[in-house]
């Protein structure tokens, strides 16, 4: 069982940035085509600052940073084990290639289902960018699943 | 049907996005590209490990080519809020398709939205990703 004490865990805030090329590889790769994620012309003309990072795109951050993985492995959670269980995403201001984006997540509950087979994570982070703008927030829940 | 925001109604649907079946390229790609490294998805050897048949898809492909659907109909700076369940994992060789609904006209925070709900299915008709976005009107 993860031990219910990590409620309220919160990692030192991470700063990541927006890297043009990374937003024309995840559009390629999921087959996006609108110009706005790969052409800077394009994305000022449609009234951004600059090229537009897709929406899910900021969720790659506690990935590169590694807190998703120093997450799991201060709960002392199995990585096999873990499972997606929901992700949503409040956008409050566009994300534009070149933003350096500021991540402060906590974890905000842990709880279980079927008598401790099914363990919950419940983390959120506030998302900001470098003009001080607070463009988003994410809302995650993981699951780890045992037998 | 093309998006108006001063014409959607409830019950205007989304054009059906349908996706290529799911390759191990892809899903390489994608954690490549997502920045989610977890084995699981991408080394076959870990994934035995832990007890599956196989690697399969990340949660968060799915989602992305869900909000790619959404993006394509709905202007991206329309979206106020994103969120999904996921209900069932995605296997290699699956073919999925994301579609959407207007459900509700509401206000969120004095704007005028829309509430569409959002779902990525297999073949099959079995649910993967159960979830919903609000769109503003103005």
């Amino acid at each position: 069982m993860i031990d219910k004490k990590h409620i309220g865990y919160a990692p030192p805030a991470v700063l990541w940035d927006v890297e043009k090329g990374r937003i024309a590889f995840f559009a390629k790769v999921i087959g996006l085509t609108d110009p706005i994620h790969t052409d800077d012309v394009a994305a000022r003309a449609a009234g951004y600052r600059g090229i537009v990072a897709p929406p899910t795109f900021i969720f790659g951050a506690p990935g590169d940073s590694g807190e998703t993985m120093k997450l799991i492995e201060t709960l002392e959670i199995d990585l096999g084990k873990v499972l997606h269980g929901e992700q949503r995403f409040d956008y409050h201001a566009p994300v534009c290639a070149g933003d350096t984006l500021r991540f402060e997540s906590r974890v905000s509950d842990i709880y279980d289902k079927k008598g401790g087979a099914l363990e919950f994570v419940v983390n959120g982070t506030k998302v900001t960018n470098q003009l001080g703008e607070h463009v988003a927030d994410l809302h995650s829940v993981i699951v780890v699943r045992h037998g | 049907m093309t998006f108006d925001p001063r014409k959607i109604r409830v019950g205007d649907t989304m054009p059906v996005l349908a996706l290529a079946p799911i390759s191990r390229t892809t899903l390489a790609l994608f954690a490549g590209a997502s920045g989610d490294h977890n084995p699981i998805h991408i080394d076959i050897d870990f994934a035995h490990k832990a007890g599956m048949k196989d690697v399969f898809a990340h949660g968060m492909l799915s989602m992305a080519y869900l909000a790619r659907a959404l993006a394509e109909w709905v202007p991206q700076r329309r979206v106020l809020r994103y969120g999904v369940r996921f209900a069932a994992i995605t296997q290699l060789g699956d073919r999925i398709q994301c579609s959407g609904k207007v459900v509700e006209k509401l206000d969120h925070d004095g704007r005028p939205c829309a509430r569409i709900e959002l779902t990525v299915a297999k073949r099959s008709g079995e649910v993967t990703l159960a979830g919903e976005a609000l769109v503003a009107l103005d």
